[in-house]
Protein backbone atom coordinates (compact mmCIF):
# COMPACT_ATOMS: atom_id res chain seq x y z
CA UNK A 1 0.00 0.00 0.00
CA UNK A 2 1.49 3.38 -0.59
CA UNK A 3 0.16 6.36 0.89
CA UNK A 4 -1.76 9.05 -1.14
CA UNK A 5 1.36 11.24 -1.36
CA UNK A 6 3.25 9.02 -3.41
CA UNK A 7 0.02 7.84 -5.21
CA UNK A 8 -0.25 11.79 -7.22
CA UNK A 9 3.44 11.52 -7.11
CA UNK A 10 3.42 9.12 -9.33
CA UNK A 11 1.14 10.73 -11.32
CA UNK A 12 2.83 13.78 -11.58
CA UNK A 13 5.68 11.87 -12.98
CA UNK A 14 3.70 10.11 -15.38
CA UNK A 15 2.00 13.71 -16.11
CA UNK A 16 5.12 15.09 -17.02
CA UNK A 17 5.73 12.29 -19.07
CA UNK A 18 2.97 12.87 -21.12
CA UNK A 19 3.18 16.48 -21.06
CA UNK A 20 6.72 17.67 -21.34
CA UNK A 21 8.51 14.82 -23.06
CA UNK A 22 9.15 15.81 -26.19
CA UNK A 23 9.42 19.68 -25.47
CA UNK A 24 12.22 18.98 -22.85
CA UNK A 25 13.78 16.22 -25.50
CA UNK A 26 13.84 19.44 -28.03
CA UNK A 27 15.11 21.77 -25.77
CA UNK A 28 17.75 18.85 -24.92
CA UNK A 29 18.78 18.35 -28.38
CA UNK A 30 19.14 21.87 -29.54
CA UNK A 31 21.41 22.73 -26.44
CA UNK A 32 23.30 19.24 -26.32
CA UNK A 33 23.42 19.24 -30.24
CA UNK A 34 22.91 15.31 -30.14
CA UNK A 35 20.27 12.62 -29.57
CA UNK A 36 21.38 9.76 -28.36
CA UNK A 37 22.87 12.25 -25.23
CA UNK A 38 19.39 13.74 -25.05
CA UNK A 39 17.07 10.80 -24.78
CA UNK A 40 19.63 8.73 -22.70
CA UNK A 41 19.80 11.77 -20.34
CA UNK A 42 16.15 12.66 -20.33
CA UNK A 43 15.21 9.02 -19.17
CA UNK A 44 18.04 9.44 -16.39
CA UNK A 45 16.01 12.36 -15.26
CA UNK A 46 12.95 10.40 -15.61
CA UNK A 47 13.73 7.65 -13.50
CA UNK A 48 15.40 9.96 -11.19
CA UNK A 49 11.85 12.03 -10.77
CA UNK A 50 10.05 8.73 -10.31
CA UNK A 51 12.95 7.86 -7.14
CA UNK A 52 13.18 11.09 -5.53
CA UNK A 53 9.38 12.85 -5.95
CA UNK A 54 7.66 10.37 -3.94
CA UNK A 55 10.07 10.89 -1.00
CA UNK A 56 10.84 14.60 -1.48
CA UNK A 57 7.52 15.30 -2.81
CA UNK A 58 6.49 17.35 -6.55
CA UNK A 59 9.12 19.83 -6.92
CA UNK A 60 7.08 23.19 -7.40
CA UNK A 61 8.33 23.70 -11.00
CA UNK A 62 8.51 19.76 -12.27
CA UNK A 63 9.32 20.66 -16.09
CA UNK A 64 12.17 22.92 -14.58
CA UNK A 65 13.46 20.18 -12.48
CA UNK A 66 13.35 17.51 -15.45
CA UNK A 67 15.85 19.79 -17.51
CA UNK A 68 18.13 20.92 -15.33
CA UNK A 69 18.72 17.16 -13.76
CA UNK A 70 18.92 15.97 -17.05
CA UNK A 71 21.22 18.39 -18.48
CA UNK A 72 23.36 18.05 -15.49
CA UNK A 73 23.54 14.69 -16.48
CA UNK A 74 24.35 15.11 -19.85
CA UNK A 75 27.47 17.08 -19.29
CA UNK A 76 28.81 14.09 -16.52
CA UNK A 77 28.40 11.89 -19.46
CA UNK A 78 30.05 14.18 -22.09
CA UNK A 79 32.98 14.39 -19.09
CA UNK A 80 33.57 10.71 -18.87
CA UNK A 81 33.16 10.39 -23.06
CA UNK A 82 35.87 13.00 -23.74
CA UNK A 83 38.14 10.96 -25.22
CA UNK A 84 35.42 8.39 -27.34
CA UNK A 85 36.66 8.96 -30.50
CA UNK A 86 33.76 6.79 -32.75
CA UNK A 87 31.21 9.66 -31.54
CA UNK A 88 29.30 11.27 -34.77
CA UNK A 89 29.78 14.68 -35.61
CA UNK A 90 27.23 17.70 -33.31
CA UNK A 91 24.25 18.60 -34.86
CA UNK A 92 24.19 22.12 -36.44
CA UNK A 93 22.02 24.70 -34.99
CA UNK A 94 21.77 28.10 -34.02
CA UNK A 95 22.81 29.21 -30.34
CA UNK A 96 19.53 29.25 -28.33
CA UNK A 97 18.79 32.56 -26.22
CA UNK A 98 20.12 31.83 -23.11
CA UNK A 99 17.31 31.23 -20.13
CA UNK A 100 18.20 32.55 -16.68
CA UNK A 101 14.40 32.29 -15.18
CA UNK A 102 14.71 28.12 -15.59
CA UNK A 103 10.32 28.35 -15.30
CA UNK A 104 10.70 29.71 -18.81
CA UNK A 105 11.07 26.35 -20.84
CA UNK A 106 11.33 27.51 -24.67
CA UNK A 107 9.95 25.51 -27.25
CA UNK A 108 12.59 24.19 -29.64
CA UNK A 109 9.99 22.06 -31.00
CA UNK A 110 9.32 23.61 -34.45
CA UNK A 111 13.34 23.06 -35.35
CA UNK A 112 13.49 19.27 -34.82
CA UNK A 113 9.93 19.54 -36.45
CA UNK A 114 11.64 20.26 -39.59
CA UNK A 115 14.91 19.15 -39.42
CA UNK A 116 13.09 15.20 -38.88
CA UNK A 117 10.85 16.18 -41.79
CA UNK A 118 14.14 16.60 -44.29
CA UNK A 119 13.91 16.19 -47.67
CA UNK A 120 17.17 14.22 -47.78
CA UNK A 121 16.09 11.58 -45.32
CA UNK A 122 14.02 8.65 -46.40
CA UNK A 123 9.91 9.27 -45.74
CA UNK A 124 9.88 5.93 -43.79
CA UNK A 125 12.56 7.20 -41.71
CA UNK A 126 11.09 10.98 -41.37
CA UNK A 127 8.04 9.33 -40.36
CA UNK A 128 9.79 7.04 -37.33
CA UNK A 129 11.88 10.23 -36.36
CA UNK A 130 8.26 12.26 -36.39
CA UNK A 131 6.60 10.17 -33.60
CA UNK A 132 9.90 9.48 -31.92
CA UNK A 133 11.42 12.89 -31.52
CA UNK A 134 8.11 15.14 -31.96
CA UNK A 135 5.32 12.72 -30.44
CA UNK A 136 7.34 11.27 -27.96
CA UNK A 137 6.47 7.74 -28.57
CA UNK A 138 9.33 5.16 -27.81
CA UNK A 139 10.90 3.02 -30.31
CA UNK A 140 8.96 -0.05 -29.60
CA UNK A 141 5.60 1.48 -29.63
CA UNK A 142 6.78 2.90 -32.77
CA UNK A 143 7.83 -0.70 -34.20
CA UNK A 144 4.39 -2.11 -33.04
CA UNK A 145 2.43 1.13 -35.06
CA UNK A 146 4.22 0.15 -37.86
CA UNK A 147 4.64 -3.92 -37.51
CA UNK A 148 8.35 -4.57 -37.92
CA UNK A 149 10.54 -5.53 -35.58
CA UNK A 150 11.89 -3.56 -32.46
CA UNK A 151 15.72 -3.84 -33.69
CA UNK A 152 14.49 -3.02 -37.11
CA UNK A 153 12.80 0.15 -36.13
CA UNK A 154 15.78 0.73 -33.76
CA UNK A 155 18.08 0.42 -36.39
CA UNK A 156 16.28 2.64 -38.82
CA UNK A 157 15.85 5.33 -36.09
CA UNK A 158 19.30 5.07 -35.75
CA UNK A 159 20.74 5.37 -39.45
CA UNK A 160 18.47 8.31 -39.97
CA UNK A 161 19.94 10.05 -36.68
CA UNK A 162 23.82 9.52 -37.77
CA UNK A 163 22.79 10.81 -41.05
CA UNK A 164 21.20 14.01 -39.84
CA UNK A 165 24.98 14.86 -37.93
CA UNK A 166 26.77 13.43 -40.53
CA UNK A 167 25.34 15.46 -43.34
CA UNK A 168 25.36 18.65 -41.42
CA UNK A 169 21.21 18.32 -41.22
CA UNK A 170 20.89 21.56 -39.30
CA UNK A 171 18.32 21.96 -36.70
CA UNK A 172 16.52 25.11 -37.50
CA UNK A 173 12.98 26.58 -39.16
CA UNK A 174 14.04 26.68 -43.07
CA UNK A 175 14.58 29.87 -44.71
CA UNK A 176 11.32 31.91 -45.74
CA UNK A 177 12.42 31.47 -49.25
CA UNK A 178 12.26 27.31 -48.41
CA UNK A 179 9.38 27.24 -45.91
CA UNK A 180 6.44 26.59 -48.39
CA UNK A 181 7.84 23.33 -49.70
CA UNK A 182 9.45 22.43 -46.22
CA UNK A 183 5.71 22.81 -44.68
CA UNK A 184 5.07 20.26 -47.53
CA UNK A 185 6.94 17.70 -46.58
CA UNK A 186 6.16 18.27 -42.68
CA UNK A 187 2.50 17.61 -44.13
CA UNK A 188 3.49 14.69 -46.34
CA UNK A 189 5.20 13.18 -43.58
CA UNK A 190 2.32 14.04 -40.73
CA UNK A 191 -0.13 12.21 -43.47
CA UNK A 192 1.81 8.96 -44.53
CA UNK A 193 1.70 8.49 -40.82
CA UNK A 194 -1.91 8.73 -40.83
CA UNK A 195 -2.49 6.58 -43.97
CA UNK A 196 -0.70 4.24 -42.56
CA UNK A 197 -3.18 3.64 -39.91
CA UNK A 198 -6.19 4.28 -41.17
CA UNK A 199 -5.74 1.81 -44.35
CA UNK A 200 -3.21 -0.84 -43.96
CA UNK A 201 -2.01 -2.41 -47.39
CA UNK A 202 -2.35 -6.23 -46.78
CA UNK A 203 -3.25 -7.87 -43.28
CA UNK A 204 -6.12 -8.91 -41.11
CA UNK A 205 -6.28 -5.61 -39.86
CA UNK A 206 -7.87 -2.89 -42.07
CA UNK A 207 -7.23 0.27 -39.26
CA UNK A 208 -5.24 1.10 -36.38
CA UNK A 209 -6.50 3.87 -35.58
CA UNK A 210 -3.89 4.33 -32.31
CA UNK A 211 -1.54 5.11 -35.50
CA UNK A 212 -4.05 7.43 -37.33
CA UNK A 213 -4.80 9.17 -33.54
CA UNK A 214 -0.76 9.81 -33.02
CA UNK A 215 -0.98 11.59 -37.07
CA UNK A 216 -3.73 13.57 -35.82
CA UNK A 217 -1.72 14.56 -32.49
CA UNK A 218 0.89 15.72 -34.61
CA UNK A 219 -0.89 18.16 -36.83
CA UNK A 220 -2.31 19.65 -34.20
CA UNK A 221 1.41 20.25 -32.44
CA UNK A 222 2.47 21.22 -36.21
CA UNK A 223 -0.88 23.66 -36.08
CA UNK A 224 0.08 25.32 -32.70
CA UNK A 225 3.67 25.74 -33.59
CA UNK A 226 2.94 27.46 -37.22
CA UNK A 227 0.17 29.14 -36.38
CA UNK A 228 -1.41 30.76 -39.85
CA UNK A 229 -0.76 27.92 -41.90
CA UNK A 230 -3.81 27.19 -43.83
CA UNK A 231 -2.54 23.91 -45.03
CA UNK A 232 -2.21 22.14 -41.73
CA UNK A 233 -5.88 23.07 -40.87
CA UNK A 234 -7.13 21.84 -44.04
CA UNK A 235 -4.76 18.45 -43.44
CA UNK A 236 -6.20 17.90 -40.14
CA UNK A 237 -9.58 18.61 -40.85
CA UNK A 238 -9.19 16.15 -43.75
CA UNK A 239 -7.49 13.37 -40.87
CA UNK A 240 -10.30 14.46 -38.02
CA UNK A 241 -12.81 13.90 -40.60
CA UNK A 242 -11.64 10.39 -42.04
CA UNK A 243 -11.24 9.35 -38.57
CA UNK A 244 -14.33 9.87 -36.86
CA UNK A 245 -15.66 6.88 -39.37
CA UNK A 246 -13.23 4.72 -37.83
CA UNK A 247 -14.81 2.41 -35.65
CA UNK A 248 -17.99 2.13 -38.57
CA UNK A 249 -15.58 1.15 -41.25
CA UNK A 250 -15.48 -2.84 -40.11
CA UNK A 251 -18.11 -5.07 -39.07
CA UNK A 252 -18.29 -7.27 -36.14
CA UNK A 253 -16.17 -9.91 -38.14
CA UNK A 254 -13.67 -7.08 -39.01
CA UNK A 255 -14.90 -7.14 -42.44
CA UNK A 256 -15.14 -3.92 -44.47
CA UNK A 257 -18.04 -1.82 -44.51
CA UNK A 258 -18.44 0.43 -47.09
CA UNK A 259 -19.04 4.23 -46.33
CA UNK A 260 -22.45 4.54 -48.22
CA UNK A 261 -23.18 0.97 -46.16
CA UNK A 262 -21.57 2.60 -42.87
CA UNK A 263 -24.12 2.87 -38.80
CA UNK A 264 -24.12 6.40 -38.89
CA UNK A 265 -24.72 6.67 -34.89
CA UNK A 266 -21.26 4.71 -34.67
CA UNK A 267 -19.58 7.80 -36.63
CA UNK A 268 -18.14 9.55 -33.41
CA UNK A 269 -20.45 13.51 -34.17
CA UNK A 270 -18.28 15.23 -31.90
CA UNK A 271 -15.06 15.11 -34.51
CA UNK A 272 -17.14 15.56 -37.12
CA UNK A 273 -18.06 18.68 -36.12
CA UNK A 274 -14.50 20.06 -34.86
CA UNK A 275 -13.63 18.66 -38.38
CA UNK A 276 -16.31 21.08 -40.08
CA UNK A 277 -15.58 23.71 -37.78
CA UNK A 278 -11.56 23.59 -39.03
CA UNK A 279 -12.75 23.38 -42.55
CA UNK A 280 -15.56 26.16 -42.06
CA UNK A 281 -12.57 28.85 -40.82
CA UNK A 282 -10.65 27.82 -44.20
CA UNK A 283 -13.60 29.44 -46.05
CA UNK A 284 -11.94 32.47 -46.95
CA UNK A 285 -8.68 30.89 -48.18
CA UNK A 286 -9.56 31.77 -52.41
CA UNK A 287 -7.82 28.72 -53.97
CA UNK A 288 -8.16 25.14 -52.03
CA UNK A 289 -4.74 23.50 -51.66
CA UNK A 290 -5.19 19.27 -52.23
CA UNK A 291 -6.00 18.97 -48.64
CA UNK A 292 -8.52 21.34 -48.44
CA UNK A 293 -10.15 19.53 -51.79
CA UNK A 294 -10.24 16.11 -49.95
CA UNK A 295 -11.35 17.63 -46.75
CA UNK A 296 -14.24 19.11 -48.48
CA UNK A 297 -15.23 15.96 -50.05
CA UNK A 298 -15.03 14.00 -46.99
CA UNK A 299 -16.83 16.47 -45.37
CA UNK A 300 -19.69 16.29 -47.76
CA UNK A 301 -19.73 12.48 -46.90
CA UNK A 302 -20.03 13.57 -43.29
CA UNK A 303 -23.25 15.37 -44.01
CA UNK A 304 -26.51 13.35 -43.31
CA UNK A 305 -27.25 11.42 -46.37
CA UNK A 306 -28.21 11.42 -49.29
CA UNK A 307 -24.97 12.59 -50.39
CA UNK A 308 -24.16 15.54 -53.03
CA UNK A 309 -22.85 13.51 -55.90
CA UNK A 310 -22.47 16.15 -58.42
CA UNK A 311 -20.35 18.65 -55.94
CA UNK A 312 -18.33 15.57 -54.78
CA UNK A 313 -17.57 14.84 -58.25
CA UNK A 314 -17.08 18.55 -59.18
CA UNK A 315 -14.64 18.40 -55.78
CA UNK A 316 -12.79 15.17 -57.67
CA UNK A 317 -12.80 17.10 -61.23
CA UNK A 318 -10.49 20.12 -59.45
CA UNK A 319 -8.42 17.43 -57.51
CA UNK A 320 -7.64 15.76 -60.27
CA UNK A 321 -7.05 18.71 -62.24
CA UNK A 322 -4.30 19.21 -59.90
CA UNK A 323 -2.57 16.15 -59.06
CA UNK A 324 -3.47 14.21 -62.74
CA UNK A 325 -3.56 10.93 -60.17
CA UNK A 326 -5.03 7.95 -61.94
CA UNK A 327 -6.91 7.25 -57.98
CA UNK A 328 -8.45 10.30 -57.91
CA UNK A 329 -9.97 9.79 -61.34
CA UNK A 330 -10.74 6.60 -60.24
CA UNK A 331 -12.78 7.98 -57.17
CA UNK A 332 -14.33 11.15 -59.62
CA UNK A 333 -15.80 7.88 -61.71
CA UNK A 334 -17.48 6.22 -58.52
CA UNK A 335 -18.79 9.96 -57.76
CA UNK A 336 -20.32 10.12 -61.19
CA UNK A 337 -21.45 6.59 -61.39
CA UNK A 338 -23.36 7.97 -57.77
CA UNK A 339 -24.59 11.30 -59.57
CA UNK A 340 -26.10 8.96 -62.04
CA UNK A 341 -23.88 7.85 -65.19
CA UNK A 342 -22.54 4.86 -64.94
CA UNK A 343 -21.93 4.65 -68.89
CA UNK A 344 -20.04 8.17 -68.56
CA UNK A 345 -18.05 6.69 -64.81
CA UNK A 346 -16.95 3.87 -67.10
CA UNK A 347 -15.62 6.04 -70.12
CA UNK A 348 -13.63 7.64 -67.02
CA UNK A 349 -11.56 4.13 -66.20
CA UNK A 350 -10.15 4.18 -70.25
CA UNK A 351 -6.85 4.52 -69.84
CA UNK A 352 -6.17 3.65 -66.34
CA UNK A 353 -5.26 -0.10 -67.00
CA UNK A 354 -1.95 0.89 -67.14
CA UNK A 355 -1.29 3.38 -64.22
CA UNK A 356 -3.70 0.68 -61.71
CA UNK A 357 -2.84 -2.60 -63.44
CA UNK A 358 -2.39 -3.86 -59.81
CA UNK A 359 -5.21 -1.99 -57.94
CA UNK A 360 -8.03 -3.95 -57.38
CA UNK A 361 -10.40 -0.91 -57.12
CA UNK A 362 -9.95 -0.34 -60.34
CA UNK A 363 -11.77 -4.04 -61.50
CA UNK A 364 -13.97 -3.61 -58.87
CA UNK A 365 -15.38 0.04 -59.37
CA UNK A 366 -15.53 -1.42 -63.11
CA UNK A 367 -17.44 -4.81 -61.75
CA UNK A 368 -19.78 -2.93 -60.19
CA UNK A 369 -20.35 0.04 -62.83
CA UNK A 370 -21.23 -3.59 -65.64
CA UNK A 371 -23.53 -4.96 -63.18
CA UNK A 372 -25.54 -1.74 -63.29
CA UNK A 373 -25.65 -1.84 -66.71
CA UNK A 374 -26.85 -4.94 -67.01
CA UNK A 375 -23.18 -6.51 -68.52
CA UNK A 376 -23.04 -9.69 -66.24
CA UNK A 377 -20.56 -11.71 -67.72
CA UNK A 378 -18.25 -8.43 -67.52
CA UNK A 379 -18.93 -7.66 -64.60
CA UNK A 380 -18.40 -10.87 -63.21
CA UNK A 381 -14.45 -11.05 -65.02
CA UNK A 382 -14.09 -7.64 -63.36
CA UNK A 383 -14.74 -9.60 -60.13
CA UNK A 384 -12.22 -12.05 -60.42
CA UNK A 385 -9.79 -10.07 -61.63
CA UNK A 386 -10.45 -7.83 -58.11
CA UNK A 387 -10.21 -10.79 -56.03
CA UNK A 388 -7.20 -12.02 -57.62
CA UNK A 389 -5.67 -8.02 -56.46
CA UNK A 390 -6.87 -7.67 -53.10
CA UNK A 391 -4.91 -7.92 -50.39
CA UNK A 392 -6.67 -8.00 -47.05
CA UNK A 393 -9.22 -10.28 -46.17
CA UNK A 394 -12.02 -8.23 -45.43
CA UNK A 395 -11.84 -6.70 -48.87
CA UNK A 396 -12.19 -10.00 -50.57
CA UNK A 397 -15.17 -11.22 -48.61
CA UNK A 398 -16.61 -7.99 -50.00
CA UNK A 399 -15.61 -8.66 -52.93
CA UNK A 400 -16.94 -12.41 -52.89
CA UNK A 401 -20.36 -11.37 -51.44
CA UNK A 402 -20.62 -9.03 -54.33
CA UNK A 403 -19.76 -11.55 -56.86
CA UNK A 404 -22.23 -13.81 -55.45
CA UNK A 405 -25.30 -11.65 -55.57
CA UNK A 406 -24.12 -10.66 -59.93
CA UNK A 407 -24.09 -14.52 -60.19
CA UNK A 408 -27.72 -14.70 -58.46
CA UNK A 409 -29.30 -12.31 -61.01
CA UNK B 1 31.21 21.71 -43.20
CA UNK B 2 33.22 20.72 -46.23
CA UNK B 3 30.95 19.17 -49.06
CA UNK B 4 31.84 17.23 -52.34
CA UNK B 5 28.91 18.15 -55.08
CA UNK B 6 29.97 15.09 -57.12
CA UNK B 7 29.04 15.44 -60.96
CA UNK B 8 26.98 12.63 -62.85
CA UNK B 9 25.57 12.76 -66.05
CA UNK B 10 25.44 10.65 -69.73
CA UNK B 11 28.45 10.80 -71.02
CA UNK B 12 27.38 10.57 -74.33
CA UNK B 13 25.72 13.87 -74.22
CA UNK B 14 28.67 15.45 -73.52
CA UNK B 15 30.74 13.96 -76.08
CA UNK B 16 27.83 14.99 -78.36
CA UNK B 17 28.28 18.72 -77.57
CA UNK B 18 29.74 20.66 -80.72
CA UNK B 19 32.39 23.85 -80.10
CA UNK B 20 29.62 25.95 -79.37
CA UNK B 21 27.98 24.29 -76.74
CA UNK B 22 31.21 23.17 -74.84
CA UNK B 23 31.91 26.98 -74.85
CA UNK B 24 28.61 28.14 -73.53
CA UNK B 25 29.04 25.09 -70.94
CA UNK B 26 32.71 26.19 -70.07
CA UNK B 27 31.27 29.98 -69.27
CA UNK B 28 28.42 28.58 -67.33
CA UNK B 29 31.07 26.64 -65.15
CA UNK B 30 32.80 29.57 -64.98
CA UNK B 31 30.05 31.89 -63.41
CA UNK B 32 29.14 29.32 -61.08
CA UNK B 33 33.01 29.15 -59.80
CA UNK B 34 32.35 32.90 -59.44
CA UNK B 35 29.38 32.43 -57.50
CA UNK B 36 31.33 30.00 -55.05
CA UNK B 37 34.09 32.20 -54.82
CA UNK B 38 31.83 35.40 -54.21
CA UNK B 39 30.73 33.60 -51.06
CA UNK B 40 33.60 32.10 -50.21
CA UNK B 41 32.40 28.77 -50.70
CA UNK B 42 35.24 27.67 -53.21
CA UNK B 43 37.74 25.06 -52.03
CA UNK B 44 38.19 23.40 -55.47
CA UNK B 45 37.16 21.36 -58.18
CA UNK B 46 37.63 19.67 -61.62
CA UNK B 47 36.33 18.13 -64.41
CA UNK B 48 37.19 14.44 -65.21
CA UNK B 49 37.85 12.74 -68.79
CA UNK B 50 35.87 10.52 -69.90
CA UNK B 51 35.45 7.57 -67.70
CA UNK B 52 36.59 5.30 -71.38
CA UNK B 53 39.96 6.51 -70.36
CA UNK B 54 39.53 5.16 -66.11
CA UNK B 55 41.51 2.50 -64.92
CA UNK B 56 40.22 0.46 -62.25
CA UNK B 57 42.76 -1.11 -59.65
CA UNK B 58 41.25 -3.75 -57.66
CA UNK B 59 44.05 -3.80 -53.98
CA UNK B 60 42.21 -7.09 -52.79
CA UNK B 61 42.75 -10.78 -53.46
CA UNK B 62 44.59 -12.44 -56.04
CA UNK B 63 42.33 -11.42 -58.85
CA UNK B 64 44.31 -9.62 -61.56
CA UNK B 65 44.52 -6.19 -60.06
CA UNK B 66 44.21 -3.78 -62.64
CA UNK B 67 41.50 -3.12 -65.98
CA UNK B 68 40.02 -1.11 -67.91
CA UNK B 69 37.54 1.14 -67.43
CA UNK B 70 35.14 3.03 -64.40
CA UNK B 71 34.18 0.99 -60.97
CA UNK B 72 31.08 1.21 -61.85
CA UNK B 73 29.77 1.09 -65.65
CA UNK B 74 26.09 2.60 -64.74
CA UNK B 75 24.26 5.12 -67.31
CA UNK B 76 25.14 8.30 -65.60
CA UNK B 77 29.39 8.58 -65.16
CA UNK B 78 31.05 10.74 -62.57
CA UNK B 79 32.16 13.71 -64.91
CA UNK B 80 33.87 16.19 -62.32
CA UNK B 81 33.56 17.31 -58.84
CA UNK B 82 33.84 20.94 -56.66
CA UNK B 83 34.60 20.75 -53.02
CA UNK B 84 32.59 23.69 -51.30
CA UNK B 85 32.58 25.19 -47.65
CA UNK B 86 28.94 25.50 -46.44
CA UNK B 87 27.41 26.13 -43.34
CA UNK B 88 25.11 22.76 -43.20
CA UNK B 89 23.80 20.85 -45.59
CA UNK B 90 20.51 23.40 -46.75
CA UNK B 91 23.47 25.81 -48.00
CA UNK B 92 25.01 22.62 -49.74
CA UNK B 93 21.85 21.90 -51.77
CA UNK B 94 20.98 25.30 -51.67
CA UNK B 95 24.26 25.61 -53.90
CA UNK B 96 24.02 22.57 -55.85
CA UNK B 97 20.62 23.34 -57.05
CA UNK B 98 22.77 26.27 -58.67
CA UNK B 99 25.13 23.79 -60.07
CA UNK B 100 24.25 23.85 -64.33
CA UNK B 101 24.58 20.04 -64.22
CA UNK B 102 21.93 17.64 -64.05
CA UNK B 103 22.49 15.02 -61.26
CA UNK B 104 24.59 16.23 -58.36
CA UNK B 105 25.23 14.00 -55.39
CA UNK B 106 26.32 16.37 -52.11
CA UNK B 107 28.11 14.21 -50.11
CA UNK B 108 29.62 15.72 -46.90
CA UNK B 109 33.64 15.71 -46.19
CA UNK B 110 34.93 13.72 -43.15
CA UNK B 111 36.81 16.30 -40.90
CA UNK B 112 39.85 14.57 -39.61
CA UNK B 113 41.13 16.70 -36.50
CA UNK B 114 44.30 18.72 -38.04
CA UNK B 115 47.60 16.56 -38.37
Amino acid sequence: MSDPGEGSARQAVEQAYRNEWSRLLALLVTRLRRFDLAEDSLQDAFTAAARVWPAEGVPARPAAWLFTSAYRRALDRVRREEADARRLPLLLTEPSEVVEDDDEIPDERLRLLFACCHPALKPEARAALMLRFVAGLTTAEIARLFLVSEPTMAARLTRAKAKMAVAGIPLRKPSAEDLPERVDVVLKVIYLVFTEGYRATAGPELVRPRLAAEAIRLGYLAGELLPGEPRIAALLALMVLQHARRDARTGAAGELVLLTDQDRTRWHADEIARGLALLDVLEAVPMPGEYHLQALIAAEHAKPPPADWTRIALLYAELERRTGSPVVRLNRAVAIAESGSAEAALALLEGLDAPLAGNHLLFAVRAELLSRLGCVDEAVAAFDRALSLARTEPERAHLRRRLDSVNKR
Amino acid sequence: MQYALLIYGDEKVWESRDERERQENGERHARYMELLRSRGAMLGGEELSRSTTATTVRNQGDSLGVTDGPYAETAEQLGGFYLIEAADLDEAIELAKQLPEPIVEVRPVVAHPQM
